[in-house]
């Protein structure tokens, strides 16, 4: 049988989380009653003009410079011309001819290794509004709150070659834009998006079969799975001796199959040629410097910090700084109660689980990081067990309580003197004559029985050690008496 | 003095010295649209209620020392492709028919700055595509110097308004010629500024990188005053200019020729050229070597490239430009459709008129994937070209002189048969918007029939000061241009 290669590229939508749109003032912020984040500019109304906003371009340069591209110091924006009720002029101002950053790389990481994925180019381009198409009332209406919301789109090199690696290429990206700050990057949001062109080739083949392009993906799993059924439905056809066509293809996550949207013969001729209502931008060696010099610590130089500074290892590096806001989130947690390996459990364990349990963003965790660096001292001073101190962060998590007084208020502190620890003893041991008279016997086992009898009375105010020292002090008190 | 055959200038200098009320300019302008409004047709649109409440507002502003510009007071027609907030704006197209912009052009806001008084939307060719006003979807506006002949274009509303008195001054737009060469129809004096000096906001584009907003008035001085008073950097505008020279008034008050160079390209000179207009244009030569001016020929290889370039680039961008009117947003929308796309198709055949169409066309297919490098990416490189040989053309000279049109006015109906013909009407005017340099036009002559003659004077970019003060003391030593109203065939 023949073996097949899956080659794939991706053009990936990332939408700039700056506050304002591309080409004029109004907000970006998601969501908002149609058409109320809206201008002239950016609803195509006759005689208005684009205005350039400089933070795109500044977040377009740190995800270039990030990805390890090249910089076209001189670029220009190029209109793309086609005809649909989302696009208020009926084109859409994108860059072409001279997009703002070519030729990089970034580095992925799967069950294989690492392999770099080769970025063709970077652009920047305006998103377009959204239709809503009424079947009650058998119309469209049309909201250009997101028109003209900036975007930057990710040109891969067809380097992938499975799911797995184009995952791992999302997640790459993903969190690239996070920890630059440029974007959010949620795919439920649209905020990211993905296109994936795929073709299949005999393994050893040196030439690339003819590609088909994937569009409306809204999720890591559509894309696996639309990826899988997209090789399928390649391979049978080459091995039935029919021909893949070049073509756009939709997904339809629900039916998990994909139908030809239109062929090369009919795709679309965008008459693209730079824009005259912008001029060129011309981008400087300083203003190059000045990001490149600024650019945030990346998750990889962040994993090394935590491996040398915090004495880390490279798996608990990994994991807390998969996610930029929880990183920081932990950082200041270890620094303020200065065991980094403590925190990291913590993180690592309740963190994470209750994140998961709760079905919650990680981006939405929040809780003041001194709560949980003193919960932390606390159980380290054996001032609160750790079973306790679980349950006490569960409400630092949810509600983000003072857990030092919330800890006395609900007697939850570990007891100090021994006095209350006797008297507990002393009334365990006459209620329970039996097991007593094994304990003083000799019977070891009988040792676990009284040590689960107390702390179930103390409710966790002692720690198992005390109550066990506490145990063995009686019994040898008894046993010489 | 009558007010009719006063200037801006004068009309607002006796306002401010109270001798006028603001509200007498207004009144007069409207008598004499009463009067030849029905012939003319200069406008679409006129607002007497709201010009003359404005003129009671302007009135009080000037005595409570608000307005103390040289135009306050002045009445002042603007051309139906500027937008003006609440007031139809239909560039003159049965597309745009309903439609009201919710905003206004920044000249507008300057206007009403300076103390000015909007009085109506003059006619114009459909999207300024057109040399003669004919191809308005509102009908043509006639030569107010004889009622057989077009205006020219496509700023023809503006320039006759002037020319019949309907106005004291406008407001054009150019993107080829449209202010200078109906300028020179009409009799009138009006300015092309260097591409940038003049905010497009609220312009409504034909083809964005070519495309300025000009003063058309009564002489030269007028044509400074309002041009001071439109242009200035417009932060809404990303192609806008921040010019520190912009006091073009001053520019005028030394009246000198002497020493001045001017340059004439020959081939300008040569067939195609009407022997009248050809006249005139040597008479006036003489007046400004007679004044201490140098002119020499010079050769201008580029010519027969200057049209082919404009109408591909020009094209192009329109048929992107006019993308958006498509029935979804405003605007006209076709009464009975299936479906998106026939309701797209439905309604821009019949929004849009022939000429119009013609050009959507070229231009698409000039930028159709296979012919983009052929066609447009060739004529970018040919307007590179000429603008080279402009540049070198002024390292020798102060000023290009050309006519501002091959030929005088010509008469309804005869222009629009053949299309390439007029194209070609345009050769003089082109490579200013494809150089982005300012021009102006003044009147230095008419022809056995009456009708006037312009003469072109083209600066280098920035150079508006020197094209002002050479058509000033022209215009000085020519003495008062008849107008139609004495002299003119419709007085």
């Amino acid at each position: 049988m023949k073996q097949y290669e899956t080659v794939i590229g991706l053009e990936v939508h990332v939408e700039l989380a700056t506050k304002t749109k591309i080409f004029c003032g109004c907000s970006t912020e998601f969501g908002g009653a149609p058409n109320t984040h809206t201008c002239p500019v950016c609803t195509g109304m006759p005689g208005s003009l684009p205005v350039l906003n400089r933070q795109v371009v500044e977040f377009a340069l740190k995800a270039g410079i990030a990805a390890n591209c090249q910089i076209n110091q001189y670029c220009k924006f190029d209109r793309k011309n086609y005809f649909y009720p989302d696009n208020p002029q009926n084109y859409q101002i994108s860059q072409l001819y001279l997009p703002i950053c070519h030729d990089g790389w970034v580095e992925i990481e799967t069950s294989a290794g690492k392999k770099k994925i080769r970025i063709h180019e970077m652009h920047m381009e305006e998103d377009a509004g959204k239709l809503i198409h009424d079947e009650w009332e058998d119309c469209s209406l049309v909201d250009y709150n997101r028109s003209g919301v900036p975007l930057i789109e990710i040109v891969s090199e067809p380097d992938m070659r499975s799911s797995e690696e184009v995952i791992a290429y999302l997640e790459k990206l993903r969190c690239m834009m996070q920890y630059l700050g440029v974007s959010d990057c949620k795919l439920q949001e649209g905020s990211m998006r993905a296109d994936v062109n795929l073709s299949v080739r005999e393994v050893g083949s040196e030439t690339f079969g003819t590609r088909t392009e994937m569009k409306n993906l809204n999720s890591f799993k559509a894309i696996a799975r639309a990826i899988e059924g997209e090789r399928e439905r390649q391979i049978e056809l080459i091995e039935e001796g029919r021909a893949v066509v070049q073509e756009t293809r939709r997904w339809d996550d629900n039916k998990e199959s994909s139908h030809a949207m239109r062929s090369k013969e009919d795709a679309k001729d965008y008459r693209y040629f730079p824009d005259p209502d912008l001029p060129p931008i011309h981008i400087s060696d300083a203003w190059i410097y000045e990001i490149r010099t600024s650019q945030p610590e990346l998750r990889e130089e962040k994993q090394l910090r935590y491996q040398e500074e915090f004495e880390l290892p490279a798996y608990d590096a990994g994991i807390l700084t998969e996610s930029r806001h929880l990183s920081e989130l932990f950082e200041e947690v270890a620094n303020l109660c200065g065991s980094p390996k403590k925190a990291a459990n913590w993180f690592m364990g309740e963190v994470l689980r209750l994140t998961k349990d709760k079905g919650l963003d990680v981006e939405k965790v929040s809780f003041t990081p001194k709560h949980l660096a003193d919960l932390i001292q606390m159980v380290e001073k054996k001032e609160v067990s750790a079973q306790n101190a679980k349950k006490v962060f569960e409400k630092v998590f949810d509600e983000d309580i003072e857990p030092v007084s919330y800890i006395e208020e609900h007697g939850l502190k570990i007891v100090e003197d021994t006095g209350l620890l006797n008297d507990i003893l002393q009334k365990i041991m006459d209620e329970n004559p039996g097991p007593l008279a094994e304990l003083l016997g000799g019977k070891e086992k009988v040792f676990g029985f009284f040590v689960g009898k107390m702390m179930r009375e103390l409710k966790g105010k002692a720690s198992p050690d005390a109550v066990r020292e506490a145990l063995v002090k009686e019994v040898e008190k008894r046993k010489n008496q | 003095m009558e007010l009719q055959t006063m200037t801006a200038l004068e009309l607002s200098k006796k306002i401010r010295q109270r001798q006028v009320k603001v509200a007498d300019g207004v009144k007069e302008v409207f008598d004499q649209i009463e009067k030849k409004e029905g012939k003319v047709h200069a406008y679409l649109d006129l607002y007497k209620k709201d010009a003359l409440a404005r003129a009671k507002e302007v009135e009080k502003g000037i005595m409570d020392g608000i307005y103390t510009g040289p135009l306050a007071g002045v009445p002042i027609a603007v051309k139906d492709n500027i937008c003006i907030k609440g007031k139809k704006t239909t560039c003159a197209s049965k597309i745009l028919e309903n439609f009201v912009p919710q905003y206004n052009a920044e000249v507008i806001d300057r206007l009403e700055k300076a103390g000015m008084i909007v009085i109506g939307k003059t006619n114009m060719d459909e999207f300024a595509m057109g040399s003669t006003t004919e191809t308005s979807a509102y009908g043509v506006t006639r030569n107010p110097w004889d009622l057989e002949h077009v205006p020219g274009g496509s700023s023809g509303g503006s320039c006759a308004a002037v020319a019949a008195g309907e106005a004291f001054m406008a407001l054009g737009s150019d993107t080829g010629g449209s202010i200078r060469q109906p300028s020179s129809f009409c009799g009138v004096t009006g300015i092309k500024p260097t591409y940038g000096t003049v905010s497009r906001y609220g312009l409504v584009a034909y083809a964005s990188s070519l495309d300025q907003i000009g003063p058309v008035g009564k002489d030269v001085a007028d044509c400074a005053a309002l041009l001071e008073v439109i242009a200035g950097h417009d932060p809404k505008d990303s192609t806008s200019l921040d010019r520190k020279d912009l006091d073009f008034s001053k520019s005028i008050e030394e009246k000198k020729l002497l020493g001045m160079k001017f340059g004439v390209p020959k081939e300008f000179l040569a067939k195609g050229l009407d022997p009248e207009v050809k006249d005139a244009f040597m008479e006036t030569l003489k007046v400004l070597t007679s004044q201490g001016a140098i002119v020499e020929f010079f050769s201008v290889e580029t010519m027969e490239y200057m049209i082919p370039a404009y109408y591909i680039i020009a094209s192009a961008e329109a048929s992107s430009n006019l993308e958006r009117f498509d029935g979804v947003k405003y605007g006209y929308r076709a009464a009975e459709y299936e479906g998106l796309h026939d309701m797209y198709k439905k309604t821009r055949t019949e929004g849009f008129g022939e000429e119009v169409k013609r050009r959507i066309m070229l231009g698409s297919f000039v930028l159709s994937s296979g012919y983009y490098d052929a066609y447009y990416l060739k004529a970018l490189r040919t307007k590179a070209l000429i603008k080279q040989e402009f540049d070198r053309a002024f390292d020798k000279y102060d000023v290009i002189l050309a006519p501002a049109a091959p030929y005088t006015a010509p008469k309804i109906g005869e222009s629009l048969k053949d299309p390439l013909a007029m194209y070609l009407g345009d050769i003089y005017t082109v490579a200013v918007n494809l150089c982005g340099l300012p021009g102006i036009t003044v009147p230095c002559g008419q022809d056995k029939a009456g009708m006037p003659i312009g003469i072109q004077m083209i600066g280098n970019c920035f150079g508006e000061h020197k094209i002002l003060r050479a058509a000033a003391a022209y215009e000085a030593e020519r003495g008062a241009f008849p107008t139609p109203l004495k002299g003119g065939k419709e007085a």
